[in-house]
């Protein structure tokens, strides 16, 4: 690894995550650099910890507090995570990253199916999947960049889709999903004199409900961490250097190519143990997780949440979970429970004007939401509370301090 | 060789709806540089202007329907058939067509609404902001949409005239290729607005503006041209091509909320595969895209390749990104990388 | 209920505690003792009020049908609770229903939306599971939402009520224990309406499919290609499309070339209105010949909705239906009256069997004497009963089908008013549809679950 490459490297001056903090520290061995840490970054993980693990109590006030959607904010947490590490960090944009999803959800409940209700192999073998197939499609994807790159990925998981729906529905069970069944072969469990359970445990342990929640949360932490050290080792900072100016980096001498193409497949890595767990804590694996649609979802919520911070994707997937779970079960009956603290006629009104951006329109309550944050805050939630965390305390204007903030 | 004919007639109709609406979104691209992910969504407006012109034109006098005992039901009668009789029953029946006169207005000022109230402040800001801008757009035009016409899809017909389908194998001497006859008009059609965009970027002085902008922005800009005026009125133009689209395209596909969403993609594919940019390489691609997507659904094709009808557009964009990046008739240079 | 207004309510906090005291003490908790023997179970209902789920398309292609069963769900909650015209409380027979709710608590209900995606429909289900507490979840419109959903309540152990389903596999190799299905199959479809078509429009006749390419889609192709060969009609050519292909010429084309003189769509929703359409307005065919024949369209499942979405081309198509409007029974004549004053339009034929469905479980309840979802699921298998509009019905024990006449419809030349789109041709009986179950396969599973674990 070239020392020039760093300097050329450690000079980003424009990007869309707003300058954290950590992008200008000096340079260091590929090696060294992923070991180095500071005192800040424990504590923002050891805070981020805490909150992730406290969920259930302080997102119950706001009927966020059960096991699925709490399952859901970790596991599309660990999606988002992954994806950031592409396109926050490189600026890479894949519309293709569902297909990686799905691809690792297919390869887990195929292990479910073969081998072990045990969530580890199946885990195993989902990143392993879909980190080879995100090889061969960032191989061919990444020959083209900008907007061409993403139109490529978008293709890939399209055709994936397409084929996972129909043609090839004896490996995915098309539009009804695959599934794990009482007469699946699952040979480790046989050997063992297994269960005939269907629910995916480790060494016994279920992994529905709350513990289904904790071990997806261990895992989000995990992935923090690995994201947070990435962030800060040399080649994060490749990654970052590429982001501000690819061309320059390449007239240094350096091909870039091997760099974009581990990040690829690590967020493909990510996305194929995002799908996983998906898998372990709903056996179940549907098509519609590679739509582009889906794809679209997690570049949505990387932007909404803030691109290039740490903590920014994992509140967009939270925020955008919580919307299409809670919002879309309003109906008009629980809206006026809501407002009955309000006199008749004014409640009318209120719900009169608030129903059509809850239940079936919580669509648009998503739409306006992106419009808003892309308008006003580019950076993203993480931008807003960064502009809070300034204005109240204006010694301290670092990303990290508003991050720790974000996490209460 | 009667369906290979066949074939090229599916691929005509479908590619002039793909190249109508890669025409705005490349012209939006060549000239504005904006990626506008709610162009599909301006197709699928186009498609209820149609629609709400012909509720306009069937607007009723409700009348107690004594067919239904159940319960109080009521029918509903145009008012232009009360009124005029045959001659309104006319005008409902050519709704469709007629629609055009409502459609261009309303999609130009739909179209330069959201230029200067939304699109002209993310010129500068990144690719991946405008996707998302546009793309809330979209969902929040479409969510619009479907909280007043509701998610089921609206039949409109074309005018009686123009519905079945025409003998066109007596011409050429074949037998058994008859086509309908709607969808010859929406190809002659497309080719007549296509023709029409062309000719008034070639011929005019504010064409010639526009193309000198989209090869060099700066350069105009300093001539003292104002050139982001005239780009709202690309703007404009993009809007109302993809609406008249839309408008002319509901006798063959049932409107419903989300069918901006299905052609968007698509769309997206075709500009890329003609060249981001270029005009004649959106209406070539939209032709070529078309006319392969239906060769590929022959089930003679499909014996051999099983499932190619479904992912042949996204291997043709491949193949090309990969061989030729700046796409059949994209300029050298141009978001090559 | 999702939000709680009062910010931090004292139970919400023991629960979440609780929970979270639950989760991280985890062997404790999993070694816990059976369910049964103290009858506690999932979502026992422990107040005076007892929840109902219903989960619905209300977004993407099938919303106006999840908005149409949410309404029948709502006059179902209505009439168990005694409110409104009782419904159809009073022609279930034999019925154990008394206008006072379930088991005498109060019915309410949550929504959800399936967006007709199998992932979001389970989330939906675990949502209301997990957080309302439903004990028992109905609706969806599709056959892969309704089968995802049915695995998912095995395992949690809450009874699903199915909504609008029209596969094969829902009852057969993909059944359930705690699924039920009201609704008809393609495979009824199939032996209802192959003798129709075979009188209607002879022996001797080639037909050309084009089928949606998903697993709706094949057990229908499937089931009309037996049922039409064995009335000695060939099969030309069978055709894949691909779902929400929108423009079909391209699948079109060749169907008049072809030497066939019937196109059977195997399409459903967006995908049969298109494809109905542009066959007989653009492409012209009911006027065509072939084989000195008129050439004709069959469309396996029509419902109202479809109808009307593909405006006059649906005139003169054949096609079967679980319901109508307009049948000649009293229960038929009361639900359309309750529903249409409620509503001001007939109920379709979604909303019939939603209805139906959430009567059918609350009545198993009482029947039962509790919640306790075993003797629920006992209480329904092979129930028989009539007076929900479709004539005598058996719960079939074997597969969780229910079996009932089935209507073949034909779409109405001269419609009397804009709900008169459908007419009935046929009421074929129920002895005529009912087959063996095991030619499906797949099994139902045990009825004691270890249920949602919280």
């Amino acid at each position: 690894m070239s020392q020039s490459v760093m300097t050329s490297g450690n000079r980003p001056e424009k990007g869309m995550g707003k300058s954290p903090a950590e992008r200008t520290e000096p340079t260091g061995s590929g090696l060294r650099g992923f070991m180095r840490s500071s005192g800040g970054d424990y504590l923002l993980l050891a805070v981020f910890a805490a909150a992730i693990l406290t969920m259930p109590i302080w997102l119950a006030p706001i009927g966020a507090g059960y096991p699925d959607i709490l399952q859901k904010f970790a596991i599309f947490g660990i999606f988002a995570l992954g994806f950031n590490i592409l396109f926050g960090f490189s600026g890479y944009l894949s519309f293709g990253h569902a297909a990686f999803l799905g691809v690792g959800s297919y390869a887990a409940v195929w292990m479910f199916k073969l081998l072990s209700m045990n969530a580890f192999p199946a885990l195993i073998f989902a990143v392993l999947v879909s980190g080879v197939f995100a090889l061969l499609i960032g191989f061919v994807s990444l020959r083209r960049s900008g907007i061409y790159f993403s139109i490529l990925t978008l293709a890939f998981a399209q055709m994936s889709y397409n084929l996972a729906y129909s043609v090839l529905t004896p490996i995915t069970n098309g539009e009804t999903g695959l599934q794990v069944n009482r007469s699946d072969p699952r040979i480790l469990d046989q050997l063992f004199g297994g269960t005939s359970m269907t629910v995916p445990d480790i060494f016994g342990v279920q992994l529905q409900g709350w513990a289904g929640f904790y071990f997806c949360a261990v895992l989000l932490i995990l992935a923090f961490f690995i994201t947070m050290r990435i962030k800060n080792s040399t080649f994060g900072l490749m990654l970052f250097a590429i982001k501000a100016n690819q061309t320059r980096m390449s007239f240094t001498g350096f091909s870039t190519r091997p760099y974009l193409l581990t990040a690829f497949v690590i967020s493909g890595m990510y996305a194929g143990l995002a799908g996983g767990l998906l898998a372990v804590t709903d056996p179940l694996a549907g098509a519609e997780r590679m739509q582009w649609t889906a794809s679209g979802e997690v570049v949505l919520m990387t932007i909404l949440g803030g691109v290039g911070t740490l903590l920014g994707p994992v509140i967009g997937a939270a925020v955008i979970k919580y919307l299409e779970q809670i919002f879309s079960s309003f109906n008009e009956g629980l809206l006026h429970r809501a407002f009955d603290f309000l006199p008749t006629a004014v409640q009318d009104i209120v719900v009169a004007i608030v129903a059509p951006f809850v239940g079936e329109g919580w669509q648009l309550t998503l739409g306006l939401m992106f419009m808003i944050v892309v308008i006003f805050l580019p950076g993203g939630i993480m931008e807003g509370v960064g502009r809070i965390a300034r204005r109240v305390r204006r010694d301290k204007p670092s990303d990290d301090g508003a991050a720790s903030k974000a996490g209460h | 060789m009667d369906a290979i004919i066949l074939q090229i007639l599916n691929g005509l109709d479908k590619g002039g709806a793909y190249a109508l609406i890669a025409l705005g979104l490349t012209l939006i691209f060549g000239t504005l540089g904006v990626v506008n992910f709610a162009h599909g969504a301006l197709f699928m407006l186009g498609a209820f202007c149609a629609v709400t012109f012909e509720r306009v034109l069937t607007l009723s006098e409700r009348v107690r329907d004594p067919s239904v005992t159940f319960f109080e039901a009521y029918k509903e009668v145009p008012y232009l058939t009360i009124w005029y009789g045959d001659a309104g029953q006319a005008i409902v029946d050519w709704a469709v067509p007629l629609s055009i006169i409502l459609a261009i207005p309303v999609m130009l000022i739909v179209g330069l609404a959201m230029e200067r109230g939304l699109i002209r402040f993310f010129y500068k800001r990144s690719h991946a902001e405008q996707i998302l801008v546009t793309f809330g757009l979209a969902i929040v035009l479409q969510e619009i949409v479907k909280y007043f016409f509701g998610a089921n899809p609206i039949p409109l017909t074309a005018p009686s005239a123009l519905t079945g389908s025409v003998d066109l194998g007596h011409w050429l001497g074949l037998t058994g290729i008859s086509y309908p006859l709607w969808r010859i008009v929406y190809f002659l059609f497309s080719l007549v607005v296509i023709a029409a965009v062309f000719a008034f970027l070639q011929l005019t002085t504010f064409g010639m503006v526009v193309r000198a902008g989209m090869a060099d922005r700066e350069t105009v800009g300093l001539l003292g041209i104002n050139i982001s005026r005239k780009f709202t009125i690309v703007f404009g133009i993009a809007a109302v091509v993809a609406g008249l689209a839309g408008v002319m395209y509901t006798p063959i596909l049932a409107p419903n909320y989300h069918l901006g969403m299905d052609f968007l993609v698509l769309s997206f594919v075709v500009v890329v595969v003609g060249g981001m940019g270029s005009l004649g390489g959106a209406v070539l691609a939209g032709f070529l895209l078309g006319i392969l997507q239906s060769f590929a659904s022959m089930t003679e094709v499909k014996a051999i390749v099983p499932g190619i009808d479904q992912i042949i557009i996204y291997l043709v964009a491949v193949v090309v990104l990969l061989v030729r990046p700046r796409g059949l008739l994209g300029r050298k240079g141009v978001m090559e990388a | 209920m999702p939000i709680d207004t009062s910010a931090w309510s004292r139970r919400r906090i023991l629960q979440t505690s609780a929970a979270l005291g639950a989760g991280l003490a985890i062997p404790h908790v999993f070694v816990r003792n059976a369910w049964s023997q103290d009858k506690v179970f999932c979502n026992s209902p422990t107040g005076s009020n007892v929840v109902l789920g219903f989960n619905v398309p209300q977004s993407g292609p099938y919303a106006d049908e999840g908005a149409d069963e949410l309404r029948a769900f709502k006059l179902a909650v209505q009439h168990l609770n005694g409110e409104g015209d009782g419904g159809l409380l009073k022609t279930l027979k034999p019925s154990s229903l008394k206008g006072n709710g379930i088991l005498g608590k109060k019915v309410t209900f949550v929504t959800g939306d399936t967006q007709t995606k199998s992932d979001a429909a389970r989330a939906s289900a675990k949502r209301m599971i997990e957080a309302d507490k439903v004990v028992m979840i109905s609706g969806g419109s599709s056959s892969g939402v309704a089968v995802a959903v049915q695995s998912l309540c095995q395992d949690m152990g809450v009874i699903f009520m199915t909504g609008l389903t029209h596969s094969n596999d829902t009852t057969g190799k993909d059944k359930r224990r705690y699924g039920f299905r009201h609704f008809f199959n393609a495979y009824m479809s199939g032996v209802a309406l192959g003798p129709v078509l075979a009188e209607q429009y002879g022996k001797d006749r080639k037909a050309y499919h084009l089928t949606a390419d998903y697993t709706w889609g094949w057990t229908q192709e499937e089931s009309m290609k037996n049922a039409t060969e064995k009335e000695g009609w060939k099969t030309v050519q069978t055709v894949r499309t691909p779902l929400g292909a929108g423009d079909f010429s391209q699948y079109l084309t060749p169907v008049l070339n072809s030497g066939a003189d019937v196109l059977i769509l195997n399409h459903y929703g967006g995908d049969m209105v298109n494809s109905l359409r542009q066959a007989v307005n653009q492409f012209d065919m009911k006027n065509k010949t072939v084989n000195g024949k008129q050439f004709e369209i069959v469309v396996p499942l029509i419902s109202e909705l479809m109808a009307e979405g593909a405006g006059d081309a649906i005139k003169g198509i054949l096609g079967t239906a679980n319901w109508d409007w307009k049948l000649d029974n009293e229960a038929t004549k009361t639900l359309a009256k309750s529903f249409g004053e409620a509503y001001g339009r007939p109920p379709s034929q979604a909303a019939q069997t939603c209805y139906a469905q959430t009567l059918l479980y609350a009545n198993a309840v009482e029947m039962a004497g509790t919640f306790y979802p075993p003797e629920v699921i006992k209480a329904l298998e092979g129930f028989e009963f009539d007076g929900l509009g479709n004539g005598p019905t058996l719960y079939r024990a074997a597969d969780h089908q229910c079996f009932k006449d089935v209507l073949v419809v034909r779409g109405k030349e001269k419609p009397a008013n804009q709900f008169d789109l459908l007419e009935v041709v046929k009421i074929v009986p129920r002895e005529t549809v009912t087959y063996d179950p095991s030619i499906f396969g797949g099994e139902l599973g045990p009825s004691e679950v270890k249920g949602c674990a919280a």
